[in-house]
């Protein structure tokens, strides 16, 4: 069977598994659906599989399938693209969602939802994500990945809202959607400049005009080539939560967990990254746009780490760790390693996922409280989860051995040593490993360990979770343990196996690392590398040791405050309250004011205009069914009427302010030519 | 002077698809009080009938284009597209009003149809005209007939006062207008387009500049107004909301549509070569048109009155494109229109059925729970919206994206800049609707929507299936248009 003709099918599958559930799940039994839409993503991951394997076989890693002509002019087809980079992206995606739609069963097995629909309705949007997902990192062109972009927003804000009933859920859709919007008008305006320098969308020949020789690196200073990588970026960041456009991720959390470890942390949210790593041709001309992505992406990871670090609801802290760890990843893409971003995105797929789910079966076993001061002392009744969590959080805090650990190192030494990166940002990097740990720790320690802070009731009730939540787990926990391990730092020794990541994508970054080259290489020492990993290993297992002490010796009245910094923490750096009064406060209700003012409702409003109005046309309707009855005789009262008829015209007030404003506009337009010329 | 004053087959063959119109909606008129008032519907059957006959006379005419009457109408790509539209807009609007009548006033009518074909005549002349004169006419048969249908049911005061306020300020401007075009003939000696652009380069503008621009900012009033453009949009809200829903799209979609094609042949052919001084007054109305559409759409509650709104920044869209003041940009106009049209009625038609008789649901709030109570019309509506945001796969994202493309083909970046944040901000609106519909349970008192009639639903479907045709498969309409596009040969 040839797998790789089949690519298509991949994102098709659970499509039609979308199109099943949302039109006849109604009447499904609940068996049937817990078969048909994991069973649609289970096949695609079949197929990816499949894909992926015989991929490895070709000569050149490469195929294409183009389904049919869509947009000529544009150079846009119905075209999929399997490469090492769309290859690892399937794999990701079909893997995780898999797991995670297995879970879901166990998890949303009690949903009736406010209408006794709930269950297949979320299977539905679930299977369409996958879809729009797998569209997205299979496109072999930019607008066909848009479609992929634009609707894995739409599923997400579908299924942030799945809590209809609860009004925060409705506001985190909208500001999810909203703040998203923003961020593709950067996106659309990237890809007119982008066609307009290459004359073409494929990504194929984009990357191969770029790298033509005719395009220069653009290291003088800001031009066509860095604004058109920035307009992408401005569309990443908003899909990646990135710093300005990260205020919708937090907020999302209200969607239900399996929803927020499927799209809010494993997948749809590194969309951004997988972009621009595909567009890294054109990242790796400008220099300036490049070491903009790399000062946001560090700026974004210690800042949310920062505000993780005093959040209480289990959901929300990892939600800060996401937008973190995306941080982190475009810090990588900023220096120039486009491979290691791509690596953290694998791991951290596994790792969040993993906390992500867990913190699922924690509220799960907690009768819905995701509040951690609440919780406490669940080591011993939910043991799986805890071990399983156990091992996220070493792979997260950056523990050798572990997938974190060689993906975030990686990062912090690229950002050392690439010509494009700058120690500075390597401070801030290994800041916010120093808070990761702490974070996850307090998490980890504030929810299993100690006494138990929860009511009697709650306590009654913990329980572990079904099998069909654990197994899931333990999948993930395998992969968040070992997952790293294709991706060993070369000071360890080469070899096939340890370097199989990178070597295995350097065909998709090679227009990348030619233009890198130019930048002259630099071989800083084993030595050095070798105790920069110490340090950051030392760090890591002091934020473990903070927490503990923090969170597990001393008592709750003892802990340090944080003094002035605390309510900062805690209130978010206040960056909601901020966006409030600029945006939605001053620029949508005062403008809507202003214009409210030349916009009343002459029909609802008691206006006396309105009353004169509709009697004197009455009037004349009657007076016209009067006149074809009567014949002639009330032409002469006709006459008086309509003659006083522009005297009561001027007294309305009301279309006569409306011609009022025609003639402002007239006299406007007249000024602009008699003097304006 | 023609050497002969009868016209040949030619010159009827180009004007055919208004002389059956016309015929048809005057034998109309006549055999409508013959008619019993249980026969009416008939009469919706009749007018289906004329409009796809003036739609083939058009494709047959295209088969041979040029000018008649001297060079009085033009029978081009462009001008066969608008003709398709506006039939096409008639079409709809007349199968949405089957029944509408009977349930709001108990009888079917017949002059109602009669003058939707009518006004028809007027927005395909407008589309076809190669002369000022022509133009106007053309513009007052369709303006006409429209104060009629935005009043036709004339016990209701909403009806009355919209009818009464369109009828005021389009005669106020169409005077603007008619002032505009009389400066024109003074100037130039002509009222003929080609003939009044080639007295411009032939020195009419170093002679009398300023009073040649004054004359076209004059013309520019009366299509700005019926365009919707601000500041001259502030007529639309009030009628919008108080006509009946069909006359409402029949009036935001059609007479939109005729008046675009007015206003672009006029600038890319007798006032092309005052282009540049024309950028600047387009570009200001452009921005200042979908700024005030979309931030007054926010604050409504009657969605009536927010899709008047959002007619209006639609317009603002389109006018970036007219901005662009090029063959892609009069192609991305033609697209646009394509696609706003079928939205337009499509969304107007759902809230047609919503409303219920006397129009009593119009309130946005007035859709809650909208998914429970008749799923399909939910979904269709979901199209319609999606399509009004710009969400790909629906015809309203080429849409957008062919006018901003345009426009910074033009290097109109900043105009480009603003509009792209303009319609982010225009998700909001469109979306709070969808909140409402899917998100909210029905409120008490509202009852089953009324069942749909098989004219209704037949438009919302066609309007549904061509959206989603125009967003997956673009290409055929837009080559057309882009052949179309060449105005000046």
């Amino acid at each position: 069977m040839n797998f790789l003709e089949l690519i298509w099918l991949i994102p098709f599958v659970p499509l039609i598994g979308a199109g099943i559930m949302l039109l006849f799940g109604r009447g499904m039994p609940k068996q049937l659906v817990s078969l048909i839409s994991p069973g649609a993503v289970g096949i695609s991951f079949v197929l990816s599989l499949g894909a992926f394997v015989q991929l490895m076989g070709l000569e050149e890693r490469r195929h294409e399938v183009v389904l049919g002509p869509w947009i000529e002019f544009l150079k846009a087809d119905w075209g999929f693209l399997l490469d090492p980079l769309s290859g690892v992206m399937i794999m990701v995606v079909t893997g995780i969602s898999f797991l995670i739609h297995i879970y879901s069963i166990g998890y949303m097995g009690h949903e009736h939802g406010p209408r006794h629909g709930g269950f297949y309705r979320f299977f539905g949007y679930l299977n369409l994500f996958v879809f729009f997902m797998l569209m997205l990192v299979l496109a072999n062109n930019y607008v066909l990945l848009f479609v992929g972009w634009e609707g894995v927003g739409l599923c997400s804000y579908l299924l942030i809202g799945f809590y209809f009933h609860k009004k925060s859920a409705g506001d985190a859709g909208k500001k999810a959607f909203i703040v998203n919007r923003i961020g593709d008008a950067g996106f659309i305006l990237g890809m007119f400049l982008l066609f307009k320098l290459t004359g073409s969308l494929n990504f194929g020949e984009v990357s191969a005009a770029l790298t033509s020789g005719n395009f220069p690196v653009e290291a003088a200073g800001w031009g066509i080539l860095s604004t058109t990588a920035l307009l992408l970026f401005v569309g990443a960041t908003g899909k990646s939560a990135q710093i300005p456009l990260y205020v919708w991720l937090p907020d999302a959390m209200e969607g239900p967990t399996p929803v927020s470890a499927l799209i809010h942390a494993a997948t749809m949210v590194t969309a951004g990254v997988y972009m621009v790593a595909r567009s890294n041709a054109l990242f790796a001309l400008t220099p300036d746009a490049s070491t903009v992505v790399a000062v946001v992406g560090a700026a974004t990871a210690i800042f949310a780490a920062s505000i993780g670090l005093v959040q209480n609801d289990i959901k929300r802290v990892l939600a800060y760790s996401t937008v973190s760890q995306l941080g982190y990843m475009f810090l990588a893409a900023g220096v120039g390693a486009y491979w290691v971003a791509i690596f953290h995105l694998f791991t951290h797929a596994f790792f969040k996922a993993l906390l992500f789910l867990g913190s699922g079966s924690v509220i799960h076993a907690m009768s819905g409280e995701q509040d951690m001061r609440r919780m406490g002392g669940l080591k011993d009744k939910i043991p799986i989860t805890f071990r399983v969590m156990f091992i996220g959080s070493l792979a997260i805090a950056g523990i050798p051995g572990l997938a974190g650990f060689f993906s975030k190192d990686e990062i912090l030494w690229q950002t050392w040593s690439s010509p494009l990166g700058s120690h500075l940002l390597y401070v801030v990097g290994l800041a916010t490993a120093a808070m990761t740990a702490f974070y996850m720790w307090r998490l980890m320690f504030m929810t299993f360990y100690g006494e138990g802070r929860m009511d009697e009731k709650t306590k009654h009730h913990i329980h572990e979770s079904p099998a069909v939540m654990t197994v899931p787990l333990m999948i993930l926990a395998a992969g968040s343990a070992v997952g790293g391990w294709i991706g060993v730092p070369k000071v360890f020794g080469e070899n096939g196996f340890f370097q199989a990541f990178e070597h295995w994508l350097e065909p998709v970054f090679e227009p990348a690392a030619k233009v890198m080259a130019t930048h002259g290489e630099h071989h800083p020492s084993h030595a050095v590398e070798l105790g920069l990993m110490a340090l950051s290993v030392c760090i890591a297992i002091g934020g473990i040791l903070l927490a503990r002490h923090i969170y597990l010796a001393l008592k709750e009245d003892q802990r340090p405050t944080g003094g002035a910094l605390y309510p900062v923490l805690l209130n978010k750096w206040y960056v909601d309250e901020l966006y409030d009064i600029l945006f939605i406060n001053g620029l949508s209700k005062g403008g809507g004011t202003v214009l409210a003012a030349f916009d009343r409702s002459t029909i609802d409003g008691a206006v006396n205009g309105t009353a004169w109005t509709t009697r004197m046309v009455s009037k004349i309707s009657m007076w016209y069914d009067t006149w074809i009855v009567d014949g002639l005789v009330n032409l002469s009262a006709f006459f008086v009427r309509a003659a006083s008829y522009p005297m009561r015209f001027l007294h309305t007030g009301w279309v006569q302010s409306y011609a009022l404003i025609f003639v402002a506009g007239v006299l406007a337009i007249f000024g602009f030519y008699w003097w304006g010329r | 002077m023609p050497t002969s004053f009868i016209p040949t087959a030619a010159d009827l063959l180009r004007l055919s698809p208004d002389i059956v119109l016309t015929a048809g909606g005057a034998l109309m008129m006549v055999i409508e009080p013959l008619t019993g008032a249980a026969r009416k519907a008939r009469m919706a059957a009749i007018a289906v009938l004329l409009i796809a006959a003036a739609m083939a006379l058009s494709v047959m005419a295209y088969s041979d284009p040029g000018t008649s009457f001297s060079g009085m109408l033009v029978v081009d790509g462009f001008s066969t597209f608008f003709r398709i539209l506006v039939y096409g807009c008639g079409l709809l609007t007349v199968l949405m009003s089957v029944d509408y009548f009977k349930r709001e006033r108990g009888s079917e009518s017949g002059e109602y149809y009669a003058l939707i074909v009518f006004s028809l005549v007027g927005q395909s002349l407008m589309a076809s005209a190669n002369e000022l004169v022509l133009l106007f006419i053309g513009l007052e048969i369709s303006s006409i007939a429209g104060y009629i249908m935005a009043g036709y049911l004339r016990d209701d005061k909403r009806n009355n006062e919209s009818a009464l306020k369109y009828f005021l300020l389009g005669s106020f401007a169409t005077a603007f207008m008619l002032y505009g075009v009389a400066w024109i003939y003074g100037l130039t000696g002509s009222t003929n387009l080609d003939t009044v652009r080639r007295a411009i380069l032939g020195g009419a503008m170093e002679q009398s500049g300023q009073m040649l621009m004054i004359a076209t900012a004059l013309m520019f009033v009366g299509f700005a107004f019926k365009i919707s453009a601000a500041p001259f949009h502030v007529w639309a809200p009030d009628v919008y909301q108080g006509a009946p829903a069909p006359v409402a799209a029949f009036l935001s979609a059609g007479a939109k549509a005729a008046a675009f094609a007015m206003l672009v042949r006029v600038a890319a052919s007798a006032f092309f070569p005052l282009s540049a001084k024309w950028e600047m007054l387009l570009w200001a109305t452009a921005l200042a048109t979908m700024i005030v559409g979309n931030f007054a759409a926010l604050r409504q509650s009657n969605i009536k009155r927010m899709l008047a709104y959002s007619s209006v920044a639609h317009a603002g869209y389109i006018l970036v494109a007219v901005t662009a003041h090029s063959e892609v940009g009069i192609a991305a106009v033609m697209f646009y229109l394509a696609s706003y049209v079928l939205m337009t009625i499509g969304v107007f038609a759902v809230v047609t059925l919503v409303a219920s008789k006397g129009e009593r649901f119009v309130e946005i709030d007035d859709f809650s729970g909208l998914v429970q109570r008749q799923p399909m019309l939910a979904i269709a509506l979901t199209i319609f919206l999606f399509s009004l945001i710009g969400i790909p796969l629906t015809g309203g994202f080429f849409a957008k994206f062919y006018v901003f493309k345009a426009a910074l083909d033009s290097n109109l970046t900043w105009l480009t800049i603003l509009g792209l944040l303009n319609s982010a901000a225009a998700a909001f609106y469109y979306l709070r609707v969808l909140v409402v519909m899917y998100m909210k349970p029905a409120a008490e008192g509202a009852g089953p929507v009324d069942p749909a009639g098989i004219g209704i639903k037949a438009a919302i479907v066609a309007s549904a299936v061509g959206t989603l045709y125009l967003g997956v498969y673009p290409s055929a309409v837009l080559d057309f248009a882009g052949k179309a596009a060449q105005l000046v040969k």
